[in-house]
């Protein structure tokens, strides 16, 4: 089989009639969502509603039992090929940051570039501190991990995700394991990056930054999509009950 | 320490409570052992010009107590590295003595030694090296087989590891030395060695490995995937090198191991290091002098293995320390 053709006409996610269980637990009910190129949608809802679980089935990260996603117009199937093509066009940022810790910063980014699109070491080394620079911590590049804070920490996983120039970047809850003064350094580098147009789908709970950003907002609630609105509505006049009940539990 | 608390609890050895009933229980153990009637006893008592005396487990008792308490009091005051090699030492020195007690000819195994080091202990090394290259293959293939979902892969992996696990070494050497032969294969001893060897200890090592890849965290699998890795890229260039951290130490121990449980190889007449110890000895009845001479070369290529061990953990604790 070959690799999958994107189809540039499509919406950059379109899903249709998602489920999704953990054992007898429904966690991703009936959810139908699209996400145009260049849109900026944040996923909101308490925990244990599926927001993170739904981030993570658009790459394949989790498996799904109904419905169909699709990625740039390719549907995601188990094909090593579709998974493989889906996974070049988006990039991941996680909550626990998940840098190798064995690599330098520079490394991280690196590394997939090499392995991945089998670039020349020092063709991969430019482009990494090309985005390290983006981010602002070029001068950590020969640094471990363990040796950085968890806001530059972040920032490298944002640069070594879009080192691979995906079409779209998901965010799950990327600042939710941060010091609170660290937060702004994160957010800061992601609304640039909206600034210049990428893709996003963010589940996070900084309302401020979904303000400032979002071009949608989505509510989640037991696994279903419960309120969908642009911000000034969501966050002035949510109808679902539960919303109202969310907002009012983290903006005081 | 790595895990030293920042409060200076006196050394239990500094505490008068510890330190002088600790002395005076050396003092009356040493006294009814009758200290004085033993090989250290007669040297010490030689020195002191004491050679005959009717107290020689009193004195003797007394003298080995007052050096003990001596050397304790030195060496409480040492730094903690200087402690560590002074103890390390002197129980080195202790054992030696205990070997010098036994009145070996160090004229036999000054002649037997090189025969002992040229085809003995070339032959151990060689054995070795070669079986601990193999396992450590086989436990990689054995450890990625279990972590599969490959059915077949998994079972091949539990029976591997359950059989050559399950059975004694010895036995293994023997089913393929003398067993093999029964369909046809005829194995020298040599190899023969080396395949026993290396299943068994691949075996144990197998389950070294699965639980060094299972102790890295799912975020660092995520991470590779999100990122388009492929699984055999994910396995070499992410899991791997960090499990490797946990994988070393008990790895080391099994080297060590396999060193010494090479002299098994010896009952199929491999001329190695033990074999010979053994038949070297014979000859003139001087069996101790060969054993205690394959010992102590025993332990020096475990040192040897130990400071290896010691270097590699370093390499790769090497982005985890500032």
């Amino acid at each position: 089989m070959t690799m999958p053709k994107p189809d540039p006409s499509a919406p950059a996610i379109q899903i249709r009639g998602l489920g999704k269980w953990f054992g007898a637990f429904k966690v991703l009910d009936g959810i139908d969502l699209t996400v145009e190129r260049g849109e900026k949608l944040v996923i909101c809802g308490p925990s244990g509603s599926g927001k993170s679980t739904l981030i993570r089935t658009v790459n394949g990260l989790e498996s799904i039992q109904e419905g169909e996603i699709r990625v740039d117009g390719i549907r995601l199937t188990r094909q090593p090929e579709t998974v493989e093509a889906i996974r070049r066009r988006v990039g991941m940022v996680f909550q626990q940051f998940n840098l190798f810790p064995h690599l330098t910063v520079l490394e991280n980014c690196a590394l997939a570039l090499r392995l991945v699109q089998g670039m020349a070491p020092k063709e991969a080394e430019e482009r990494s501190m090309h985005y390290l620079r983006k981010v602002h911590i070029p001068d950590q590049a020969r640094k471990y991990a363990a040796q950085l804070s968890g806001g530059q920490q972040q920032r490298v996983a944002i640069a070594r995700a879009l080192a691979m120039q995906p079409d779209i970047m998901l965010f799950d809850e990327p600042t939710s394991s941060l010091d609170p003064e660290m937060v702004k350094e994160v957010l800061d580098t992601m609304v640039e990056l909206a600034g210049e147009g990428m893709t996003m789908a963010v589940v996070t709970h900084e309302m401020g930054f979904a303000r400032q950003v979002a071009d949608r907002v989505i509510f989640m609630d037991h696994g279903k999509i419960v309120e969908e609105a642009s911000p000034e509505t969501f966050f002035s006049a949510p109808r679902a009950e539960r919303a109202r009940a969310f907002l009012q539990q983290i903006l005081h | 320490m790595q895990y030293a608390d920042n409060i200076d609890y006196p050394p239990l050895l500094t505490r008068p409570a510890v330190f002088l009933p600790g002395l005076a229980v050396l003092f009356v153990l040493l006294y009814l052992w009758h200290v004085g009637a033993t090989a250290i006893g007669g040297g010490i008592l030689e020195v002191l010009g004491l050679a005959g005396t009717g107290q020689a487990d009193l004195v003797v008792a007394a003298v080995i107590t007052a050096v003990a308490a001596l050397n304790l009091m030195v060496v409480l005051r040492l730094e903690l590295r200087w402690q560590v090699w002074v103890v390390w030492a002197e129980l080195a020195a202790l054992i030696l003595l205990f070997f010098y007690s036994f009145d070996l000819s160090f004229d036999f195994i000054r002649r037997k030694l090189p025969f002992l080091i040229t085809q003995g202990l070339l032959t151990t090394i060689y054995i070795s090296a070669i079986s601990i290259a193999i396992a450590s293959v086989l436990a990689m293939i054995g450890a990625v087989a279990k972590l599969s979902s490959n059915g077949i892969a998994i079972g091949i992996a539990n029976f591997y590891t359950s059989l050559f696990r399950g059975l004694p070494l010895l036995m293994q050497i023997y089913l393929i030395y003398l067993g093999l032969p029964q369909l046809g294969y005829v194995v020298d001893a040599v190899p023969a060695g080396i395949a026993a060897l290396s299943l068994c200890y691949g075996a144990y090592m197998t389950e070294i490995f699965r639980a060094g890849i299972e102790s890295i965290p799912k975020g660092q699998w995520e991470a590779s995937r999100a990122l388009g890795l492929k699984p055999q890229s994910t396995m070499g260039r992410i899991i791997l090198p960090q499990a490797m951290r946990i994988i070393i130490p008990p790895t080391g121990n099994q080297f060590i191991a396999m060193l010494k449980d090479s002299s098994l190889v010896s009952v199929v007449g491999v001329w190695e290091l033990m074999y010979l110890a053994r038949t070297q000895g014979q000859t003139e009845f001087r069996h101790v002098e060969m054993m205690i001479t394959a010992s102590m070369i025993y332990w020096i290529l475990s040192i040897v293995l130990e400071l290896v061990q010691a270097r590699i953990e370093r390499h790769y604790n090497r982005a985890s320390t500032r």
